[in-house]
């Protein structure tokens, strides 16, 4: 089980708690989508099981070497080419020169993007830029990989295509995947199952499991993705004055 | 529940769903692609439709010819006012004459050996400085006591004029070429460290998280992320320092004349003021302006061109 959360509490100084009695078991090589509208700390999350943040209360279990993460904008370092950016990361993490050059170039033709190597990141479209981003954090070889939002800046084309690149990489390489999105078509697209947090304070509210047909029958989804957006709107519902 | 779930969607954009066709359809939240050489197709195209062809780069003759037509107005403008004949020719002497006292100083070689021995001076004072100001820069830009514990005081020594320094430097090191040095140090140090700290103080916040997350150590923080994403401002407080510690120079030069001090661009103005021959201090003064001129034309130009351009930070200024 490499991500246990156990009754999870996190306030900041002596404001509202943003997360309240979060308990999840996320299970090796699944992939789960944490859903929630803007409020529910669903980054916040993030950042604890990235070990970024501490929690105030509650315990977590996460893998003792970390996880990778991606952020929702690209977050490449404009001074370096897009494979650079990978070589940096595999450097950051004690690969040897002459194997980080071919590593970075495998993973840059993972994510198709083999002969943009030497592109600098102003040089190179939003959803190009977002997969050197998956690229990257895919060179720091962690088991866990945690994504923000990655995909909530592209436009809907290159989204829908990323999607099934996320899945094909995910397939392929065997990591666990933390999604968090405010997009519930997003989360029933990518996540086995998809945790819904309530808002103010952030909790797993409701779960859904996803299966291969809702893959590929579209009515299927729509209909999970129907029952769930219903179930969120209750949740922002409860705020209104 | 809703009875029909297709009307609640989160996003404005539905693919209205027809029931009979609901085997065949690819809708956004299935799969899209019908495979891996599909999704490798669909990417390559969507990637060329999204990037920007490359543009070529010609001379761009106008940044030649118009600093030289300035140049040119200014010159005759000089030229028409001192025609009008409102002062001495001794006073303000003309272009010509300027030209001619010029070529004169060249003859005897001392044009020559001011300029090598200002701008010996100038670089290996700057170069000195800057590896002097860069770790201490950076240090003070890390870490927090430091920096509150002595921001003020670098801030202070940026804005006290280095020359104020000649005095104390020629008590301590006497005429020599130490006290040039100081005077050197003292103006260049301060702002470079103070380029640099607001360099990493304009670093986007998220860097260092992509850093932390990419499991820098502090080191690596420092070199491999602060010191290239500071790289914009630094090279400003280069540019700066680099300013100052020609001002210092020059100011150094005009104080301390005499002892084992070589003989410099300013000592070149002090020996025209001496003798108070006005052609000789112009053609120093426009021997100073050219050096530096010179130095931001093919050092700092260069360089900062080229690191915007790499950072896609040039597109729409006017340089």
């Amino acid at each position: 089980m490499p991500v246990v959360l156990e009754h999870l509490g996190k306030r900041f100084g002596d404001g509202a708690p943003v997360l309240d009695d979060v308990n999840a078991n996320i299970k090796q090589g699944e992939f789960v989508a944490l859903l929630g509208a803007s409020g529910c700390g669903k980054s916040t999350l993030l950042n604890i099981i990235a070990g970024l943040e501490a929690p105030t209360s509650g315990a977590l279990e996460v893998p003792s070497d970390g996880a990778a993460f991606m952020f929702q904008d690209a977050a490449l370092f404009p001074w370096l080419t897009a494979r650079e950016n990978i070589e940096l990361a595999l450097k950051l993490r004690g690969v040897g020169k002459a194997e980080r050059r071919t590593k970075a170039q495998e993973l840059l033709e993972l994510v198709h993007l083999g002969s943009a190597g030497d592109k600098r990141p102003h040089e190179l479209s939003g959803g190009m830029r977002q997969r050197v981003s998956l690229a990257r954090s895919l060179a720091q070889d962690r088991q866990l990989l945690l994504m923000d939002e990655p995909f909530a800046a592209l436009d809907a084309i290159t989204r829908d295509l990323l999607h099934d690149e996320l899945e094909r990489i995910w397939k392929e390489t065997g990591r666990t995947i933390v999604f968090v999105t405010h997009n519930v078509r997003e989360a029933v697209r990518l996540g086995q199952r998809v945790l819904l947090l309530s808002s103010r304070p952030g909790r797993v509210v409701q779960e859904w499991a996803v299966t291969e047909e809702h893959r590929t029958d579209a009515g299927l989804a729509g209909q999970l993705t129907g029952v769930i957006t219903a179930r969120l709107r209750e949740e922002i519902r409860r705020h209104a004055k | 529940m809703p009875s029909n779930p297709f009307v609640v969607q989160e996003e404005p954009v539905v693919e209205p769903v027809e029931t009979a066709a609901r085997e065949h359809v690819h809708a956004a939240l299935t799969r899209t692609s019908t495979g891996k050489e599909d999704l490798r197709e669909l990417e390559s195209g969507l990637d060329s439709l999204q990037s920007h062809a490359e543009r070529k780069h010609r001379i761009d003759w106008s940044r030649i010819l118009l600093p030289i037509a300035a140049l040119v107005v200014l010159v005759l403008i000089w030229q028409f006012y001192v025609s009008l004949g409102l002062k001495r020719r001794d006073q303000v002497p003309g272009p010509l004459d300027v030209l001619n006292q010029m070529a004169l100083l060249w003859g005897e070689g001392k044009v020559q050996e001011s300029v090598w021995t200002s701008l010996q001076r100038g670089i290996i004072g700057f170069v000195i400085s800057v590896a002097i100001a860069t770790p201490v820069g950076l240090l003070l830009a890390q870490v927090a006591p430091l920096r509150r514990a002595f921001g003020p005081l670098i801030s202070g020594l940026q804005v006290l004029p280095s020359v104020a320094w000649v005095p104390a430097a020629i008590i301590w090191f006497g005429l020599t070429d130490a006290t040039v040095y100081f005077v050197v140090f003292m103006g260049a140090i301060p702002s470079i460290i103070n380029g640099l700290i607001s360099g990493v103080d304009q670093i986007p916040p998220q860097y260092r998280r992509v850093g932390t997350v990419l499991g820098a150590s502090r080191l690596q923080m420092a070199l491999q992320v602060i010191l290239p994403a500071a790289l914009p401002g630094y090279l400003g407080g280069l540019k700066q320092g680099w300013a100052f510690s020609w001002r210092s120079l020059m100011a150094a030069e005009i104080i301390a004349v005499g002892g084992t001090i070589g003989f410099g661009l300013g000592s070149l103005l002090d020996q025209g003021r001496t003798l108070s021959d006005m052609a000789v201090v112009m053609a120093a003064i426009l021997l100073i302006l050219a050096v530096g001129i010179l130095i931001e034309l093919l050092v700092f130009g260069p360089i900062e061109k080229r690191l915007l351009r790499r950072r896609g930070l040039l597109a729409g200024s006017t340089r």
